[in-house]
Parts: C-alpha cells; sequence; structure tokens
C-alpha cells in the first residue's frame, strides 16, 4: 500500500431488517479503508455486503454504530447534509446504469457536476467530455443514453460518478450485468483510477476474478466480517 | 447554476411528455376560462343591476321615518307593565324641519360627492277618466340629473324647461303611454291634499323599469310643495351619494349622528336583489372552483404517474447529491409550468368568451348580454389557478422526496 490515509471508517456498524421478522443482518462490523485503495466485499447472497455498502453509502441511515468520512463523523447529520456529503465526496457505480433516459450522456455525466455548483456551465461539460473521453466514450456523448449498448451504458455511468472528482467510489456488482470483456474493461479503468487518482474503490462483487485482482477483499458471513485478505501485487 | 440543473430537469421532463403536459394544462385552461367567464357575468350583472338601481335611487337617503305613539311614563324595567290605550302611528307631517340647515351639513361632510332635497308626493295622474297612481318628485333638476342621469334616459323632450317653469313636467313613458299623451300635452295632477294641477310634459324618460316609467314624474321643487299646500322648507327627503357606493352603510352610520331622522343606505333598501346577487355570485364561485378543482386533480395525477414510471431517475438524483428540496422543487416546476401553460390558455379563452357575448343582443331592458372585461377577474383567477397548481404539483413532489433510494436500487 502506498498510502495509508484512512478515508472511510466504520465503528462496529450493526444493523436489523423487521421484515417478516426482526433479524440482525450486520453485526459489529468495523474496517477502514484508505486512500487509494481499492476496496472488494465479497460473502454469499444476503450475507449483508450490500446493506452495509448502502450504509456507507450515507443513503441509509438506520444503523448502530459510526461511519466516518474523510475523519468527519457522518452518523446522525441531517439529511440535507448528507446529500451534500454525498454530492462532493462519493460516486456511485450500480449494477444497473441508471442513466435518465430523456438526456445525453453528456447531460448525464454533468448533472451531478451542476448540481454540486462548484465549476461553471462550461467547465463542467469540459470535464464531462474529459470523464467521457478516458472511457472512451468521447464520441458518443451527444447521444441520448437509451441509445447505447449495454457496456457503453456502464461506462458511462462510471463516467457521471467521476465527475466530481469524488474521494470514493462505492460499486455494487458493478460487472453484474456485463460481458467478461467489458467486466475486465471496466476493471482496469477502477485500478486505474485508485493508481493514478488516489480515489478509494470499495465494490460489492460476486465476482472472484474481480475481488482477487483487487487490493484487498473483506469476505462477509451471516452480517460479520469472516476473514480479510490482502493481495500483494506488483 | 444549481437551481439551473432543476430547472431544466424539469423542463426536459415537460418537452419529453408534450401530450401529457398538454392535457393537464388545458384542464386548468377549462377552469381558468369558466371561472372568468361566470365571475365576469355576475360582475356584468351586478353592475348593470346597480345601473338599473341608481337610476332612480341615491347611495343615502335621509327621511322622517314613521313614529309610534309612546306612553307617557315609560317602562323602567322589562317586567313593568305600562298601559297604552290603541298606539298609532303619530307621523303628523313628513316634512323635515329645517332643511336646509341638515342639507347645508350633509354636504359639509367630505365624503358626500352630491346631495339634493326632494319633495315626494303621492298623487295621482288624470287625463279624461283614466286614472294612475304615482309619486311626484319634486327636484331642482341639475342636481337630480347629476345624481341619476335623468338626461341619459329622456327619450323626447328635455329637461331644460323644468328649472324654471312650476308648470312643467317631466314624465315616465308608460304614463304618457296609458294617458295616450304625448310632449306639449296637458297632464292633470291631483294630490293627497287635493290640489289640482294641470301641468304641460315637457319631456318623456324611459328608464326601462316598469315600476318607475309607469308612475314616477319630475316636477320642479316649488311646484310639488304646492301639491301638498306647503311652503319652501317643506322637504321630504334628502338624497346624497358618495364616492364609493359598496361603503353605503357605513357612511349611513357615520352620518346617523348629525340628524334625528333616519338615514338608510341603499343596501339596505335593496337588500332583497342583493341577497339575490350574492348567491348567485356564491353559485358561479362554486362550480368554476370545482372545475379548476378537477384540472388540480389531472396536473396531481399526471405528476404521480410520472413520479411512478420516474422512481430510478429520482433515487440516482438523490444518490447523486440532489437534496430533498430539489425534488420538490423540480416536479413543483413541472405543475407550475402546467399551471402557467393552461392559466395563459385559460386567461385568453376567457377573454375570448366576453368579446363574443359581449356583442350579444339579449333585448330587453338591458339590451346586450351584461358581460364586460374586469381587469379584477383576470388577476384573481390567474392567483387560483397558479396557487392550485403548486398544490397539486406539491403533494406528489413531497412523495418523491420522501423515496428512499436505497429501496429501488435495492429492488
Amino acid at each position: 500500500m502506498k498510502n495509508q490515509t484512512v478515508i472511510l471508517r466504520t465503528q462496529s456498524i450493526g444493523k436489523y431488517f423487521y421484515d417478516p421478522i426482526r433479524f440482525k443482518v450486520l453485526d459489529d462490523v468495523s474496517f477502514e479503508a484508505y486512500a487509494g485503495e481499492f476496496l472488494t466485499l465479497v460473502g454469499k447472497s444476503g450475507c449483508g455486503k450490500s446493506t452495509l455498502l448502502y450504509c456507507l453509502s450515507t443513503m441509509d441511515t438506520a444503523y448502530e454504530g459510526e461511519l466516518f468520512i474523510e475523519g468527519q463523523k457522518v452518523t446522525g447529520k441531517k439529511t440535507d447534509e448528507l446529500a451534500a456529503i454525498r454530492s462532493r465526496a462519493i460516486g456511485f457505480v450500480f449494477q444497473f446504469h441508471y442513466l435518465l433516459p430523456e438526456f445525453s450522456c453528456l447531460k448525464n455525466v454533468m448533472i451531478p457536476a451542476l448540481k454540486l455548483g462548484k465549476y461553471s456551465h462550461r467547465e463542467v461539460e469540459e470535464r464531462a467530455y474529459q470523464k467521457l473521453d478516458m472511457l472512451g466514450l468521447k464520441d458518443q456523448a451527444l447521444k441520448p443514453a437509451s441509445k447505447l449498448s449495454g457496456g457503453q451504458q456502464q461506462r458511462v455511468s462510471i463516467a457521471r460518478a467521476l465527475i466530481n472528482d469524488p474521494k470514493i467510489i462505492l460499486c455494487d456488482e458493478p460487472t453484474g450485468n456485463l460481458d467478461s470483456k467489458n467486466a475486465q474493461n471496466v476493471f482496469d479503468i477502477f485500478k486505474q483510477l485508485c493508481s493514478e487518482m488516489g480515489q478509494t474503490i470499495i465494490a460489492v462483487t460476486h465476482d472472484n476474478d474481480f475481488a482477487k485482482n483487487s487490493d484487498r477483499t473483506i469476505e462477509l458471513a451471516d452480517g460479520k466480517i469472516l476473514n480479510t485478505k490482502t493481495y500483494l501485487l506488483d | 447554476m444549481r437551481s439551473n440543473i432543476n430547472v431544466e430537469i424539469a423542463l426536459t421532463h415537460i418537452f419529453t411528455r408534450k401530450r401529457q403536459t398538454l392535457v393537464a394544462a388545458l384542464g386548468v385552461t377549462m377552469g381558468i376560462a369558466m371561472y372568468i367567464f361566470s365571475n365576469s357575468l355576475m360582475k356584468g350583472f351586478g353592475k348593470y343591476s346597480r345601473t338599473e338601481i341608481f337610476k332612480v335611487t341615491p347611495h343615502l337617503r335621509i327621511y322622517k321615518d314613521d313614529e309610534i305613539s309612546k306612553p307617557l311614563i315609560e317602562a323602567k324595567s322589562p317586567r313593568q307593565v305600562v298601559i297604552i290605550h290603541n298606539p298609532k302611528i303619530t307621523t303628523l307631517s313628513r316634512t323635515i324641519i329645517n332643511p336646509y340647515a341638515l342639507l347645508a351639513e350633509v354636504k359639509k361632510q367630505d365624503y358626500i360627492s352630491s346631495a339634493a332635497p326632494q319633495v315626494n308626493v303621492d298623487v295621482f295622474y288624470q287625463n279624461g277618466k283614466t286614472q294612475l297612481k304615482g309619486v311626484a318628485n319634486g327636484v331642482n333638476m341639475v342636481e337630480a340629473d347629476a345624481m341619476f342621469n335623468i338626461q341619459g334616459t329622456m327619450v323626447a323632450g328635455s329637461l331644460n324647461a323644468l328649472s324654471n317653469s312650476l308648470s312643467s313636467v317631466v314624465v315616465g313613458s308608460r304614463i304618457a303611454n296609458k294617458l295616450n299623451l304625448g310632449l306639449d300635452d296637458n297632464l292633470t295632477i291631483v294630490s293627497s291634499a287635493g290640489v289640482v294641477k294641470v301641468m304641460k310634459i315637457v319631456g318623456i324618460f324611459s328608464t326601462k323599469n316598469k315600476a318607475t316609467d309607469e308612475s314616477k314624474v319630475y316636477l320642479h321643487i316649488a311646484a310639488a310643495q304646492q301639491l301638498v299646500k306647503a311652503g319652501p322648507t317643506y322637504i321630504t327627503d334628502i338624497y346624497a351619494n358618495i364616492k364609493n357606493p359598496d361603503e353605503a352603510l357605513a357612511y349611513s352610520q357615520l352620518l346617523q349622528p348629525i340628524t334625528s331622522y333616519k338615514v338608510e343606505d341603499w343596501k339596505t333598501t335593496y337588500a332583497d336583489i342583493l341577497a339575490g346577487d350574492l348567491i348567485r355570485q356564491i353559485m358561479s364561485t362554486s362550480v368554476s372552483m370545482a372545475i379548476l378543482l378537477v384540472a388540480a386533480f389531472g396536473i396531481y395525477n399526471i405528476l404521480n404517474m410520472t413520479i411512478s414510471q420516474k422512481l430510478d431517475d429520482i433515487a440516482i438524483l438523490k444518490a447523486t447529491g440532489f437534496a430533498g428540496r430539489d425534488i420538490i422543487r423540480i416536479f413543483v416546476l413541472e405543475a407550475l409550468i402546467m399551471g402557467i401553460i393552461g392559466t395563459a390558455l385559460g386567461l385568453i379563452l376567457g377573454a375570448i368568451c366576453i368579446q363574443i357575448l359581449s356583442g350579444v343582443y339579449v333585448g330587453g331592458p338591458a339590451d346586450y348580454f351584461p358581460i364586460y372585461f374586469d381587469p379584477g377577474v383576470f388577476i384573481t383567477s390567474t392567483v387560483f389557478g397558479l396557487l392550485i397548481t403548486i398544490g397539486a404539483g406539491y403533494l406528489p413532489a413531497r412523495r418523491a422526496a420522501r423515496i428512499d433510494p436505497v429501496a429501488i436500487f435495492r429492488k
């Protein structure tokens, strides 16, 4: 690990599901994620890895324990403050692309940046082109998002996650819907982001190859951390 | 920049659903047009009936009311029995005592725009064997004309002769017809005091109000005083107009302490007509409100549908940093755009309706359909239209703002 700055930390996170019965889905989960780290969360279906990811995302606030992002405690903040934190510091990539169908690819990428309001409209457009270029989609920029292939759409959604240069990128099965060629493509992009941009990626995955090639894997079972594997690369 | 993106998203939603937007907007259009139409009609009716009323009635009238005889010893408590034989109306004379001092006092009040003395006498009009009952109005013609615009109702002759002739009279058109009299013919007037005067008809007026036209004549105030064998201080009524007739009741109460005589405002005199107007107004307003409400439901429905179809979009917007209030702004703005389009079309449609109907001849005393442009109606309907659409947009928008993105992403 090149850099040991803690970017995200959890302190005994626990969470219950109440439907159909009270059930402890996360139990005493504590870990740290470092700047520039490519972290994967693995485990069997229902082990709580997605639930954990959504707790980390600040969108799910009904949990026990504490969450720190960039050293700042985010547990207990108001929803509007959390929205501002997401806008600035967190990017999302889901299994499904969730692009807005009425907008062009470029606009889809621009929207989170326009919301953040840090740059002028022209700068945002420039940055969006840059991100799309990086993902090899510059020539598709002005097409409606619904007209692209699945792999292209997923890459547009990655560009959207990157537009505000977030410190953390959270991914839920980012390659789940992609064929192996596209999946490899996405993986390479992630790898590049960690090493070159110093961004932290926390990805939930079922794909063992994907997990094995990351920096570190946390395996969950029955809501608890079963073990942590660090892969020595390079 | 921050608010712009919300506007941009709202506009994109609107533009990609032109048809639905138009349907929702047309609902508002119908509501607004109906509101404008019915309220303009009510205003038109109100204005028309007022014009009719003010042709013969002043805003305020001061007269001697009937008095009933009082016991010599008044009751000290409600339980005390006071004996009085055969109580009677004790009005001996209809005259106001010292009327010109009172008139001067009334004219001094700054809210009074004009005031004039009147002598009203119950009379019979005769021509040969035919006899009609009526009221002769002794007036100063210049003042009365200023108050009631008698000149505007004249169909023959002129008012000028009345100013200096005690034997001239201006009669209602139906009196002239029934008695078969024309200009320069003689009319015999018999008063309740038994005085008979033969007067020359110098003018005929028609207010198109049957009761007025078949009972009223104007004559010189001194001629009317002669009819009751009284002198120049015999004045039965003081008529006064104020600047805003709607405040007549308040000003009648303000004027009452000045005099011991009865001050009556026109709204009290015409309470029945005004009550009818009010009921019509309430009915038409509630009907147009109901239509607007239905239009609001249209907008509510379409937004609800949009939101149900766009759960994914809302979830990703929330994930990428849009706060609840941004989501509310986006959807309320969409409702508002539909409302603005609908209201604008409604204003145009309402104006066209008014324009067409105001040219429709209905005959009778009204001549043309009594409808007219009232800017107030257009302003209130715009405000109502926009408020209702904002309300209709806010409810689904709030629902959208409360959507839990995690539930969407995990499904």
